[in-house]
């Protein structure tokens, strides 16, 4: 029982250079973790769910009372946005499961493993903030197609649906997968900003929804130049069909959503190399 | 070997470690041990590069952990409170540390079967016991093979047969030729798995020394003999140093004798043993006499509580 099976090892002729760290392989140990947590599956399902079953739920209720709109509300429907609008709530999932991979790792101690197994640090962070942007755009990408087509499916039945092939639609429907991503990226990066899951998601949920709507209060005059180059409001220019006054264009917005999370990232990266695990 | 050099923490105001030095070396078990607080897992955690030192430096076979390239087979490290996600089955947390330098599932499933986890291995770490999540530790601080153990309070929360199992486990490591570190505040434990001993209190060193020798110059150490020639072996051991004390006729107190030296003397004269005992209960004694300036956290009727609890231990 108390053997050690393996060659011994002894102090004066340490271990030949066998295993080294590699990022490839922190990447290999943190997609073992990542797909060995249940909470990534759920919560990745709760996303794909607000996503697909929002989108589907608003298309079927338009379709129904689209012969009772007046001429007005006709005129303010966006067959695209409607079947996409569950993103707004999948995006608190994605942010929340951003955050989790970081913090659930200080809520358990697991980060002193992580870091003892990976002392320079830096490849744990860009193997958790590549891999879950990746993960996530995946599957941002194929929800938000699915509900497109589903909820375009649904509205064919009313003849007001459209296609990916209208102009500036797949900018739209891809787009929302790409703003959901840096939603994901954001929220790992806050969450190793913050190392604890509760000021993380609050923190999260602050920079997306809660900061738009505190400058709203802001005078008009200041409101049309800030508000744009907020987070959310830059990154949701991508996923607008008809640019609006006061708003960013849909690729400078997203590239300024971008820039904050992987300011955000880079935040993280400097702290996690100086704070003590 | 690990080389501690001025090695000093501070927390804010709050220096947990301070101007520590000391060499742990390879070949044998070194029980680190000190009261609560004294900054046993503080300097553990530095060691591993997990918490930078306000000042000084610590290596690992010659290099800071951080700068080692191959960092699971140079020390192998199971930390206090067990640095385990509880969602994660064991395999699965052993795996996932295993990918971070290639080292193959095979090996995997080697340390579950050395730990004895292996119909717990599939189960999620967050139903574990106390026990089965020491022995996990000990697994991932297992599988790189490493040259070098450090274990903060691995004894911690282990039935009697895990205690003694930890404690072959670990001499059998250092027997290897590794070099071994393992906390505790538990001097009777230690005294029966270290060879060496390394005691802080308050952050600062307080004794680096053999175990031998802290026995030897435990205030009051003594071996209990039984023995039906207690008379005939009493002449044999008397010394200038050694007293022999006798409460029963055949039973004696021998101090200034380790239990070593006497089971030789008794066995070169042919004198059979009933019991031979070194008397736990003082070095306890000798140890918090040693830590006793050193105690963090006192309690007010300190002296006739432990002093049971060390008799019946
Ligand atoms: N992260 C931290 N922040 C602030 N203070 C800390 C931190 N870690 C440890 N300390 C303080 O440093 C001192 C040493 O703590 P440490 O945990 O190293 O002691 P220990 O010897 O391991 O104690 P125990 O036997 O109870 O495990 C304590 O006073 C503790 O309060
Ligand atoms: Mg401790």
């Amino acid at each position: 029982m108390s053997t050690i099976t393996a060659e011994p090892v002894t102090s004066t002729a340490p271990a030949a250079p066998r295993g080294q760290v590699t990022q490839a392989r922190v990447l290999r140990s943190e997609w073992i973790k990542m797909r060995t947590l249940r909470s990534t599956f759920w919560t990745l399902a709760a996303a794909l769910i607000a996503l697909i079953g929002l989108g589907a739920l608003f298309c079927t209720f338009t379709a129904s009372r689209w012969a009772s709109f007046n001429p007005h509300e006709r005129a303010d429907f966006e067959p695209t946005l409607t079947s996409l609008r569950g993103y707004f709530l999948a995006q608190l999932a994605i942010g929340v499961l951003g955050v989790l991979m970081i913090t659930g790792e200080y809520a358990t101690g697991m980060i002193r493993a992580t870091l003892a197994a990976v002392p320079t640090r830096l490849p744990v962070l860009w193997a958790k903030a590549g891999l879950y942007a990746a993960v996530v755009w995946v599957v941002a990408t194929v929800g938000s197609l699915i509900a497109f087509l589903l909820g375009q499916g649904i509205l064919s039945s009313k003849h007001i649906g459209t296609s990916l092939s209208a102009p500036g639609v797949a900018r739209v429907v891809f787009g929302a997968g790409l703003y959901l991503t840096v939603v994901g990226l954001l929220g790992v990066a806050i969450g190793a900003l913050i190392r604890n899951t509760a000021g993380g998601i609050a923190t999260v949920f602050g920079l997306l929804l809660v900061v738009p709507v505190l400058f709203e209060a802001l005078p008009s005059s200041w409101a049309n130049h800030v508000n744009q180059w907020l987070p959310s409001n830059a990154g949701q220019s991508l996923v607008t069909l008809h640019h609006q006054a006061h708003t960013l264009s849909p690729w400078t917005g997203f590239t300024v959503f971008l820039l904050y999370g992987l300011v955000a990232l880079a935040g993280a990266a400097y702290l996690l190399k100086r704070r003590d695990a | 070997m690990i080389e501690a050099h001025a090695l000093s923490k501070r927390y804010g105001e709050r220096a947990a470690v301070t101007d520590l030095s000391f060499t742990v070396r390879p070949g044998v078990v070194t029980g680190f041990l000190g009261p609560n607080g004294a900054g046993k897992s503080t300097t553990m955690r530095m060691i591993l590069g997990l918490d930078a030192p306000t000042s000084g430096s610590v290596t690992v076979n010659g290099k800071a952990y951080a700068r080692h390239r191959a960092p699971l087979h140079e020390v192998g490290a199971m930390l206090e409170a067990r640095a385990i996600h509880t969602g994660r089955t064991a395999y699965n947390h052993l795996l996932a540390l295993a990918a971070t330098t290639g080292i193959p599932q095979r090996r995997v499933d080697e340390v579950i079967e050395i730990v004895g986890l292996r119909e717990a291995a599939r189960k999620r770490v967050g139903g574990f016991s106390l026990g089965m999540g020491q022995r996990l530790g000990i697994a991932s601080a297992l599988l790189g093979d490493p040259a070098t153990l450090v274990l903060d309070e691995p004894v911690n929360g282990l039935d009697p047969e895990g205690i003694l199992w930890i404690r072959n486990l670990l001499k059998d490591l250092a027997a290897q030729g590794r070099t071994v570190l393992l906390s505790s505040h538990l001097m009777s434990e230690m005294s029966l798995t270290a060879e060496h001993l390394i005691v802080i209190g308050r952050g600062r060193l307080i004794a680096d020394t053999s175990v031998a020798e802290f026995v030897r110059g435990a205030a009051g150490g003594s071996v209990r003999v039984r023995t039906e020639e207690a008379d005939r072996l009493r002449t044999l051991l008397a010394g200038p140093d050694v007293s022999v004390a006798s409460a029963e006729r055949s039973v004696l107190e021998v101090s200034g004798l380790t239990s070593d030296r006497i089971g030789r003397i008794a066995a070169d004269a042919g004198i059979a043993l009933a019991e031979l005992t070194p008397q736990l209960a003082s070095l306890e004694e000798a140890f918090m006499e040693l830590t006793r300036d050193a105690v963090e956290f006192q309690a007010p009727a300190r002296e006739p509580a432990l002093a049971k609890e060390g008799q019946a231990a």
